[in-house]
């Protein structure tokens, strides 16, 4: 690999940074022309270079061609382990998405439909065609999708396609939470109290939700359906009906509880109650978000384990048996029960709850005979109790951290495995080394309810791949757009490092040097995280945004020195964006002659606080004294690059001049944060009774997500501008409070 | 962490003027004391322009003076002042008492630098009778004026005037008239600039229209030909003077100002910046500025920026900002007409004149005409296309590129002309015209792109390589024919059965660049991400071109 590697890497420098001298240039731009598609797949190559320490065996066939059932970042993962392996791909797309990366990637593309998943992505028929046109003889699903959906796998083994995944019967189990939870169970593995039938209505999910106390009710008039009902009949003294169960329940209230569609995953159709109300309501939307993307609202609930890490074991099994745990990888940071921040190994865990947590895992694995890499969800408690959440039968987001610490290239085993050859690694082998860090990247808005969607097109977009130890996995390019289709993500950011802090170090600087213009990210959010002090601690769970910033995410807060650094970088840039404007090709009919300007006197508005800045310069040190003190400010000043990295008296820096107007207002992303501008429309809320704090007011449809907006404050509704079923954008006013 | 941050030098560039000015005023020592004294007064009180409490009153409506403003405009300690003695020479209605008198009168003139270089400027000092213009005052525009077109270096006018000079009479009159004679003979030799700083109203409003470019301040500067009483009493309409000859009006409805500003810190910035983009006489070549952006940078994001289906919109700006220096560009009646974009940047360092139709935009003209003024709406079908507004607009545009020798960059997705009888009552066929001779006179270097559709008459006027264009290049996207593949069929195969089979011929046949390049009317077509070193590339070789025309007294244009 790393052979590979060095061969290749001063091919895509000439690729994407060489400088022809004028007179090539028509040559080759006209082979640039001919290299076009190669040029993304040699970018794509250069982001995996940390991936899978494990070599390839030519000797060992898998398969001549394998289909992709995906789309995006994931299907752009696969292909590169495909090509690794020498295997043929086949990408399948929507119309919107013919030009994109993953289509130029593979060896060949096929149309499956419109825009919509359902008639794209979703749509077994059309995927079944193509496959049977481009005789693929597997298909690698990858996540969400089809990825756990057994009628496709069905499918595919009546064709007699290999289904790159775990087999139609541990797909089965394990995608039905209530099923799951069973199995689980009669593994031995530790599950979270709570009541394993389906619910019928608000009103019952009230009284379960009631009852629920650290033991499995049930109620005898429930309904349940098919196989799992069998189960549920395990009825407790005193049913709800008697007066005694009434006082119990006042005395052991289950509250709170987790309403959370069966079918569900990904944080989709799940909800939170604290009380009566909240159960009603969260029944409601839960029921109506599951029917929306799963096409089943059956909903059960459980115990609400309050301040839980949320921390999963990967583990890879094969056709003989054999099955192993590849560590865990935490992912508590969430919001909206979707991972925001991945990290392997744990900070949390000991040598001995990861091996207890593991050996369950791969019990669990064992009892189903998963066959393909998997992932096993725990919750686990301050006292490092853990309980079985659910079992993921396909490759994760997150995987990339785990590949990182083990070395493993995944799909790759999941490609040998689907093909039957059994397990090359023994437990024994699979060691923790280094430390890794994933952040996802959104196109979304951190600064509302920590993260809405937003699209658009990627204007300008540069991965840091010029720093060390960074993986990007991502399935777009500059001028791709973000749409209203699929999921807002952008990368996955991958940082590894010997250690902990070498890795976030990494993820910092890595952060500061990515390049996303043209759509709202979350970088401000995702940089505050790994560097705020309670992440770094490891004092983290999944209730870690709301408790870090209980009133939203506000963006990084300057220290006074951050604040005179940022003064004194702005205001170089300006002087030396000025000093550049003198710089004229001279013309001798008409000299130029360039003021002599010694000491540039500025007035710095930030934050509405106005300062005053003197700076100087001498070639490209600035020295600047800011409200007072004086710091030295060193660059190359390329004024053309997108990203700028200074020296600040020798603190080294990374900021990105995102605007700047010839009236003197600039905008600066330093630190990960990035000013709204001076026009930035505000959101209001507003409506014309009375609401109460909190209250919640609409609820907006965006991503496939149902997002609850509630009132911030109590209030009389004022009026309101938007119909039910109404298509809203950024900034539109929707009810007016007073 | 980051922060809309607001620079501003105010403060250093004045003290330095006051503190240049002093020093001139010591140096005249060895004089007698009298008439060194007498000096100094007459200086000091020409620098106070129309007294502290009028000065006050104009920073009051958010203004600043016409020094302050100069001070701001000119690179610090260069301003070099002409006839701060002059005063008017009115006798009638008391205008001859001492009170009456202002050093200087009510403008400041001379001449100064921005960036280096040399520029003539006149502010007019609102403080002083209002600004308003007297014979003296006409003279001391003029006088500065002549040098410039000698010297040959531009006239920047910071217009803050309440019109003539009443006491004057008919000598006011005559300075409207010289001053308007000097904007004709300078126009095409020097680029002139109008700031409108205030009111500019009546006779007045001639000499901002005869230059070049006429900026505006939003909220406090007005431009008619009469105010709104007048307008009252003649035509019985009631309208404020913001919305007669406001700063909105005429960026977005006449077409009459090419841009407006914030405030006057904001507008005398921009002015800086775009001074910039300029050569100061029509002897020059394009200024070159240094510039860190590779000439040979590839635009990845181009290669996807045209949508699949032909009658989807994008934004042409997006293709401007990644293909020239720095994602620079500084729009001209970005407002107006925005079926077509106009503006300044550079390649590889040299100034650019940009010409894009906009398919984001159909005609604003749809709306403004009064026959169907009620029906205004988006239709597709017109993206982009051409009508009256968007011909003169691109047309003056052309002209000046071609007579400072700026070359011009033009990229082409037009359906073609905007059809209609509000377009033809208006005269489309005349102002049309403006445009295909502009760019069929043209002699600077001509680069073409033509990114999508390039439809009809508007393909040839479009800079094409039939109007010598020097370099045309089409996207893979390209699609250069008569019409639409719709229109075609039903003139082509005129009740035919299939017409759906007819059409997938014709736009298997035309909607391609094929037909174009086979018959050599684009030289290649070229993958959008190349486009930016492709041109920069062209730009070089073209600095040289040199084209001969045949004698003649002026070209005609059809006004």
């Amino acid at each position: 690999m790393a052979g590979f590697w060095v061969g290749t890497a001063p091919l895509v420098a000439a690729g994407r940074r060489g400088r022809w001298p004028p007179q090539q240039l028509m040559l080759s731009a006209a082979l640039r022309t001919l290299k076009h598609v190669l040029y993304y797949s040699r970018q794509c190559l250069m982001v995996s270079r940390n991936l899978g320490s494990v070599g390839y065996d030519p000797n060992e066939k898998t398969f001549d061609k394998i289909l992709v059932a995906n789309r995006g970042e994931i299907a752009c993962r696969v292909i590169r382990t495909c090509k690794k392996m020498g295997i043929k791909t086949v990408a399948i797309h929507s119309d919107v998405d013919a030009s994109s990366v993953h289509v130029k990637m593979a060896d060949e593309a096929v149309c499956v439909g419109p825009a919509p998943t359902s008639k794209s992505y979703l749509n077994m028929d059309a995927i079944m065609e193509a496959i049977k046109k481009t005789r693929a003889q597997a298909v690698h699903p990858g996540y969400g999708f089809l990825s756990e959906n057994k009628e496709f796998a069905r499918c595919l083994a009546a064709e007699d396609v290999v289904f790159i995944g775990p087999d139609t019967h541990a797909i089965q189990a394990m995608g039905d939470k209530i099923e799951s939870k069973l199995l689980a169970k009669k593994a031995e593995v530790n599950t979270i109290p709570g009541f394993d039938g389906v619910v019928k209505d608000a009103e019952e999910a009230v009284r379960i939700a009631r009852e629920i106390d650290g033991v499995l009710l049930s109620l005898p008039r429930l309904e349940c359906n098919g196989t799992i009902s069998a189960h549920c009949n395990l009825c407790l003294p005193g049913s709800s009906d008697s007066p005694a169960s009434a006082s119990l329940v006042a005395g052991i209230t289950g509250y709170p509880v987790m309403i959370k569609a069966s079918a569900g995953g990904g944080g989709k159709g799940m909800r939170i109650a604290w009380d009566d109300e909240e159960t009603r309501d969260g029944f409601r939307l839960s029921s109506q978000e599951a029917a929306s993307s799963f096409g089943d609202d059956r909903l059960l609930i459980e115990k609400f384990i309050d301040n839980p890490r949320h921390i999963e074991i990967q583990v890879l099994g094969d056709k003989h048996g054999n099955a192993l745990w590849l560590n865990e990888r935490e992912c508590s940071i969430q919001r909206r029960n979707q991972k925001v921040v991945e990290e392997a190994p744990s900070i949390f865990l000991d040598a001995e709850t990861r091996r207890a947590m593991g050996e369950q895992a791969v019990a669990l694995a064992r009892a189903v005979k998963y066959s393909s890499a998997g992932t096993v969800e725990f919750l686990v408690d301050s006292k490092k109790n853990f309980y079985f959440l659910e079992m993921n039968t396909r490759l994760q987001v997150e995987h990339p951290v785990t590949e990182c610490i083990t070395g493993l290239d995944l799909v790759q085993e999941m490609i040998r495995v689907a093909k039957g050859y059994p397990l090359r690694h023994k437990q024994a082998d699979i060691r923790i080394n280094g430390w890794a860090v994933e952040c996802r990247v959104y196109a979304e808005d951190p600064y509302k309810s920590f993260g809405l969607p937003s699209i658009g097109r990627l204007s300008q977009y540069q991965e840091p791949l010029h720093l060390p130890g960074v993986r990007v996995d991502s399935g777009i390019q500059p001028g791709s757009d973000i749409s209203i289709y699929y999921d807002p993500m952008i990368s996955k950011l991958i940082t590894y490092g010997s250690d902990r802090t070498e890795a976030l170090k990494r993820m910092a600087d890595a952060l500061d040097n990515y390049v996303i213009r043209g759509v709202t990210h979350n970088i401000a959010l995702l940089r505050e995280v790994i560097i705020n002090s309670r992440f770094v601690k490891g004092d983290i769970s999944t209730k870690f945004l709301s408790d870090v910033y209980p009133d939203g995410f506000k963006g990084h807060m300057l220290t006074k020195s951050e604040k005179n650094q940022l003064l004194a970088i702005a205001s170089s840039l300006f002087v030396a964006f000025q000093l550049r404007a003198q710089h004229f090709q001279e013309n001798s009919r008409m000299p130029v002659i360039k003021p002599d300007i010694a000491n540039w006197e500025l007035s710095v508005k930030l934050h509405d606080k106005v300062h005053t800045v003197v700076a100087s310069n001498n070639g490209s040190v600035f020295s600047v004294e800011v409200d007072g003190s004086k710091l030295n400010v060193t660059s190359t000043w390329n004024l053309a690059s997108p990203l700028l990295s200074v020296s600040v008296d020798g603190t080294q820096r990374t900021v990105q001049c995102l605007s700047r107007e010839a009236g003197g207002n600039m905008s600066i992303q330093f630190l990960g944060t990035v000013a709204t501008s001076s026009l930035s429309v505000e959101i209001c809320l507003f409506w014309t009774f009375q609401v109460a704090e909190g209250q919640e007011i609409c609820v907006i449809e965006a991503m496939k997500m149902q997002n609850s907006m509630t009132a911030g404050k109590t209030g009389t509704v004022k009026s309101v501008h938007c119909q039910a079923g109404d298509t809203v954008g950024e900034g539109d006013l929707l009810v007016e409070l007073e | 962490m980051a922060a809309a941050l607001r620079v501003a030098a105010v403060g250093a560039r004045l003290s330095v003027l006051a503190s240049g000015l002093r020093a001139a005023v010591r140096s005249l020592c060895s004089q007698a004391t009298s008439v060194n004294e007498r000096i100094e007064n007459k200086r000091r009180t020409a620098l106070l322009g129309g007294g502290q409490r009028r000065i006050d009153a104009q920073h009051k409506r958010g203004k600043l003076t016409a020094r302050e403003r100069i001070s701001l405009l000119l690179d610090p300690g260069s301003f070099v002042e002409s006839d701060m003695f002059v005063e008017h020479r009115c006798a009638d209605f008391g205008m001859a008492a001492d009170k009456n008198k202002f050093p200087g009168d009510s403008v400041v003139t001379g001449r100064g630098r921005i960036n280096g270089r040399l520029v003539y400027v006149f502010s007019q000092d609102f403080t002083v009778f209002g600004g308003s213009l007297s014979g003296a005052h006409a003279q001391k525009i003029c006088k500065i004026m002549d040098q410039a077109i000698t010297v040959g270096a531009p006239v920047i006018g910071l217009n803050d005037s309440g019109g003539a000079r009443i006491q004057e009479g008919v000598e006011s009159l005559a300075g409207y008239a010289d001053i308007f004679l000097r904007n004709v003979t300078a126009s095409g030799v020097i680029p002139q600039i109008s700031l409108i700083m205030g009111p500019c109203a009546g006779g007045a409003v001639y000499s901002p229209a005869l230059t070049d470019f006429t900026f505006m301040v939003k909220d406090t500067s007005y431009l008619f030909i009469t105010g709104p009483d007048v307008v009252k009493s003649v035509t019985n309409e009631d309208v404020t003077q913001e919305e007669l000859g406001g700063a909105k009006t005429h960026t977005t409805m006449s077409g009459v100002a090419h841009r407006a500003f914030e405030n006057d810190v904001d507008a005398l910035c921009n002015l800086r910046d775009f001074f910039n983009y300029l050569p100061l006489s029509s002897q020059d070549p394009a200024p070159v500025r240094e510039c860190h952006d590779p000439s040979d940078r590839l635009v990845p994001e181009l290669d996807t920026i045209v949508p699949l289906e032909s009658t989807k919109a994008y934004n042409m700006v997006d293709i401007i900002h990644s293909v020239v220096d720095e994602r620079e560009f500084f729009e001209i009646m970005p407002n107006y007409a925005k079926n077509i974009i106009v503006g300044f940047a550079r390649m590889n360092g040299r100034t650019v004149g940009i010409v894009g139709n906009q398919p984001k935009v159909a005609s604003d003209s749809i709306s403004f005409t009064p026959w169907n003024y009620a029906r205004r709406q988006y239709r597709p079908y017109f993206a982009g296309c051409l009508d009256i507004n968007s011909s003169v607009k691109g047309a003056r545009f052309v002209r000046f590129c071609d007579a400072f020798n700026i070359p011009l960059i033009t990229f082409v997705d037009v359906p073609g002309f905007l059809p209609g009888t509000a377009q033809e009552y208006g005269g489309i066929i005349r102002h049309g015209a403006k445009l295909l001779y502009a760019f069929a006179e043209a002699t600077v270097p001509k680069v073409t792109v033509i990114t999508r559709k390039a439809y009809g008459g508007a393909y040839d006027v479009m800079s094409s390589k039939h109007l010598c264009g020097d370099t045309n290049y089409a996207w893979p996207t390209a699609e250069i024919a008569v019409m639409g593949a719709k229109g075609a069929v039903e003139i082509i195969f005129k009740g035919h059965e299939n017409v759906e089979a007819a059409q997938a011929e014709y736009i298997e046949k035309f909607a391609n660049p094929f037909p174009a390049a086979v018959r050599g009317f684009v030289d290649d077509i070229i993958q959008p991400s190349s486009t930016r070193a492709r041109i920069c590339c062209d730009l070089d070789v073209l600095a040289s071109k040199k084209v001969q025309r045949p004698w003649r007294k002026h070209a005609n244009i059809p006004l």
